[in-house]
């Protein structure tokens, strides 16, 4: 076949066009002698056409994996808060109970989840903290009031160096300087871009402090020519969530009419206990660190709910319901309400009272709660596929009546006790208020009736602020609960254009929701999703962004990403990493739930052949994790049998734990490592002293407590078993560091997995 | 002639469930339609390697009457399961690959400039945007020589695709 006829004509597109490719390079190789400078600039059209189809292809393939990899993160990170929503109850359950506690102190806990305002008076705690000595030798930067741009340029030299902590009586004067502050201030700010002032409006930052660095890099440091809105969430995950608020306050209280912030579901003492800023301040300050925790539940229980722009842009954390009402909103005493996971909380006197008059004991035995098939497969928001029970468009967002479907509370009881089970989706949506105001807690008391109540007008002005800062958008119309989140409504576009209406505003800004590119536009942009924390599932995982708004009101849109890395990494290496990283907290869930998941294979594998078919080993998986797992990702979790079939077992090759503790039987082992987080949270409040030891009691009844509130039942002689090999110098006291350690899983395939 | 049929209807049940697969990924609202313009993506997802004129004539088939913007399974499923059935747009062996590079390498040195390929990848054939040249040559490029070095960029492109 000659190259100038085949070659020449366009329109062979119905012929093959690899038997056309291939001809046509049998025939160059066939004349390879030839130079083929004369013959046709078609010929190399031709080869650019080639590479060119290839490489989109190999592009489509990376976005996929990118795409999986997300959506992996993302269940697993929601399938997270869920656990929260399971301690949330938990610290419930044990103020109500602590007077059965025994040796744990009452006091302590209770100021764990209820502090009492401190009777000091705040003139007091002013001179408190002057008290504090700061040693000479200390390096870093020492504040005076009021602050000066020398102070914010001083602490952020330092906390770019890293290293260098800012004393504790600075954070607590910080603090206090920042409370008083705050309280001056309404619960939605409104702003003017008047003269011509941009203003920046940035997301979630979370701890990372590289971000907030770079925003201030590239688009300068807050002042009166250059206003900021943060949007929330400045705390959990990272490491340097201290630093970010040290900044930010600073900013604050130097540039009052410049700097803004708001409050995001994560400015709440009961999730930094779970998701790491807690702990990021008792490291940093063991002396200090409760005093430090207690304030600054005053100061997040301070910070504003909502920002509006020109009467026009109105910037929330999470978002809204179709209750919500800003004129009612203006008019709460924010101040009341410390954690969005919880209303008020009555005097502790009335909380005693209930708790004689529960029934002890009468715990459930059934788990009542369970949430459905987080399918999100793929699917990079996390709206879940319409299923059994409630995401009807019509369904009540009123989450706080206890009128639960009778089909869904069916299908919960029948779900088996898997790890975040027990206390339903929706401890908001039990919840009822029983005659003496007492927050009832239905599931712990087998003997109370639930009746759908009146909402009280406390429970009125918690459900705004829940539905401001924990509200996700969908695509649907209508205004369902965010069985998700355990808190908030999922918000539809007719929801956004009704209250855009009601209010004359022209759209909605909010975060909460971490966005590949930074940010995102729905409801016909009318609201848009702007995440600051690049980087936020792993490295190369997502870009940050901010927006910045003139007096036109047209957002306009920076996105930036940290690199570790002074070379650009390939697209192909940072979905590669993401993709590791991804697939790794996958084996570690995996590795968690490893005896039910074997009890699930073994029911497909009648034969007992080791194996299952790939549909089987998938659908066992998602009914323990309640995750679904893309395709592609199986291979890369269990190794294949050659006639296609899933070895099941071979999941579970690539980790093992770093110490085995002996004497403990396998099971206890790993029910211990699945729940190490919660474990570990429970600890700390218990360990008053910071020593990082607790006496064998203390951790028995924690454990105790603990199990019993899962419904997980375990031999009270292998607990004190386990507690005595855990003793590793016989002393009657456990390091909890070393015994988190025993529960470390090492992945074999670390080295490996470096692409 | 049973075992036959049987076997075929395995084949198309499988290329089914295969472009359900794919096609779910990008269907947000769980509605069975994609965005039209995510259909190259999950196509190519598909193992199928078309041009952009190849892609622009499928989309005609699978495309409403009066274009909506978006995709629908019912349209999709049975175009793509004779695509796949007659092995369509089969991806490209690295041998054919590496010649194509060949070619375009008119003098024969063994790797090709930057610039080099950038003329021809964004003025020829289907020319490339820029975003998409830029992420070609951060991974093409050699960082010591500065220049692509087209036999290893191909090997070790097709060996992580795999």
């Amino acid at each position: 076949m000659g190259c100038g006829t085949s070659v020449a004509t366009e329109s062979q597109a119905k012929q093959s066009e690899k038997e056309l490719t291939y001809k046509f390079f049998y025939s160059i190789t066939q004349r390879a002698d030839e130079s083929l400078k004369a013959s046709s600039p078609a010929l190399a059209m031709k080869a650019a056409v080639l590479i060119q189809r290839w490489y989109r292809r190999y592009m489509a393939r990376i976005e996929i994996r990118r795409r999986y990899t997300w959506s992996i993160f993302q269940s697993i990170e929601y399938a997270g808060e869920q656990d929260q929503l399971q301690l949330s109850s938990f610290f419930t359950f044990m103020l109500d109970n602590f007077t059965h506690l025994g040796g744990a102190s009452p006091d302590l806990i209770s100021q764990f989840l209820d502090p009492t305002s401190d009777p000091m008076k705040e003139e007091g705690r002013a001179a408190k903290y002057e008290k504090i000595e700061v040693p000479d030798s200390y390096p870093g930067p020492r504040l005076s009031f009021p602050l000066t741009v020398a102070h914010t340029n001083a602490l952020l030299r330092a906390f770019k160096q890293q290293q260098q902590h800012l004393h504790a009586r600075y954070v607590l004067q910080l603090l206090h300087e920042t409370k008083k502050f705050l309280k001056k201030l309404p619960n939605i700010i409104h702003l003017s871009t008047s003269y011509t002032k941009e203003i920046t409006i940035c997301g979630d930052l979370h701890g990372k402090l590289d971000d907030l660095l770079l925003i201030f890099y590239k688009n300068g440091l807050p002042s009166t020519e250059n206003p900021y809105v943060f949007n929330g969430d400045f705390v959990d995950r990272g490491k340097s969530s201290v630093e970010i608020l040290i900044i930010l306050f600073a900013f604050l209280l130097l540039y009052p009419n410049d700097m803004h912030l708001n409050r995001g579901n994560h400015e709440d003492h009961i999730m930094n206990l779970r998701y790491g800023f807690t702990k990021e301040v008792m490291q940093k300050y063991r002396s200090h660190g409760r005093e430090i925790l207690l304030l600054l539940q005053d100061v997040f229980s301070l910070l504003p709910l909502a920002t509006i722009i020109d009467n026009k842009v109105l910037i929330v954390h999470g978002g809204v319901s179709d209750m919500t009402d800003l004129d009612y909103l203006a008019s709460i005493e924010r101040h009341k309400f410390k954690s969005a996971l919880r209303p008020p909380r009555m005097s502790i006197d009335s909380c005693q009272d209930k708790g004689r008059r529960k029934t002890k004991g009468q715990l459930p035995t059934q788990s009542s709660g369970g949430h459905r098939s987080i399918s999100t497969r793929y699917s990079s928001n996390h709206l879940m596929k319409p299923s059994s029970g409630a995401s009807s468009p019509s369904s009540s967002s009123s989450s706080l009546s206890s009128s639960i479907p009778e089909s869904r509370r069916m299908s919960d009881v029948q779900e088996k006790d898997t790890s975040t089970t027990s206390n339903g989706q929706h401890p908001l949506h039990h919840r009822s208020i029983s005659p003496a105001g007492i927050l009832e807690v239905p599931f712990l008391d087998s003997d109370v009736t639930i009746t759908p109540k009146v909402p009280s007008w406390e429970e009125m002005e918690w459900k705004q602020i829940v539905d401001l800062l924990w509200s996700d958008p969908k695509n649907q119309n209508g205004c369902s609960p965010n069985s998700f989140r355990g808190g908030g409504c999922y918000f539809g576009p007719d929801v956004t254009l009704t209250l855009l209406k009601k209010y004359r505003l022209k759209m909605l800004i909010r975060s909460h929701e971490c966005k590949q590119e930074g940010y995102e536009l729905c409801h016909d942009g009318q609201v848009i999703t702007i995440f600051s924390a690049s980087n936020y599932y792993e490295e190369g995982s997502n870009r940050g962004a901010y927006i910045k708004l003139g007096p036109d009101l047209v957002p306009r849109f920076f996105q930036y990403q940290v690199s570790k890395f002074t070379r650009r990494m390939t697209l192909q290496q940072r979905v590669s990493v993401a993709e590791g990283s991804a697939l790794k907290s996958l084996r570690e869930k995996l590795y968690a739930h490893r005896s039910e998941l074997i009890a699930a294979f073994k029911q497909y594998d009648t034969y007992n052949t080791g194996t299952v078919s790939t549909s089987d080993w998938a659908s066992a998986v998602e009914s323990v994790l309640r995750l679904d797992l893309p395709e592609d990702a199986m291979p890369r979790l269990v190794r294949l049998a050659p006639n296609g079939s899933v070895e099941y077992l071979s999941c579970f090759e690539d980790l093992h734990m770093e110490q085995p503790i002996k004497e403990v039987t396998p099971s206890l082992v790993e029910t211990l490592y699945r729940y190490r987080t919660d474990l570990e949270i429970i600890f700390n409040m218990i360990d008053k002293d910071h020593s990082g030891l607790i006496s064998i009691e203390e951790f028995h009844q924690t454990w105790r407590l603990f199990s019993s509130h899962l419904h997980i039942h375990v031999d009270n002689a292998a607990i004190d078993d386990l507690a005595r090999s855990i003793d590793f110098n016989k002393d009657g006291s456990i390091d909890f560091n070393e015994f988190l350690e025993a529960f470390r899983v090492v992945h074999k395939l670390d080295s490996k997995e470096k692409h | 002639m049973a075992e036959e049929k049987e076997s075929a209807e395995a084949m198309i049940s499988e290329i089914h469930k295969q472009i359900t697969d794919a096609f779910d990924v990008f269907d947000h609202e769980f509605n069975k339609t994609v965005d039209v313009r995510e259909v190259g993506t999950i196509i190519r997802s598909l193992s199928c390697c078309p041009s952009e004129g190849e892609l622009h004539d499928l989309l005609a088939e699978i495309e409403e009457e009066e274009p909506t913007g978006y995709i629908r399974f019912e349209k999709f499923l049975p175009t793509m399961t004779k695509v796949l059935m007659e092995r369509r747009y089969r991806p490209i062996p690295e041998d054919v690959l590496l010649q194509a590079f060949e070619v375009l390498d008119q003098e024969k040195k063994g790797h090709l400039e930057p610039e080099e390929l950038t003329k021809y990848m964004s003025e020829e054939g289907e020319p490339f945007t820029q975003e998409e040249m830029e992420e070609m040559l951060s991974a093409a490029v050699d960082p010591d020589k500065n220049v692509i070095l087209y036999k290893d960029y191909v090997g070790m492109m097709t060996v992580e695709d795999n």
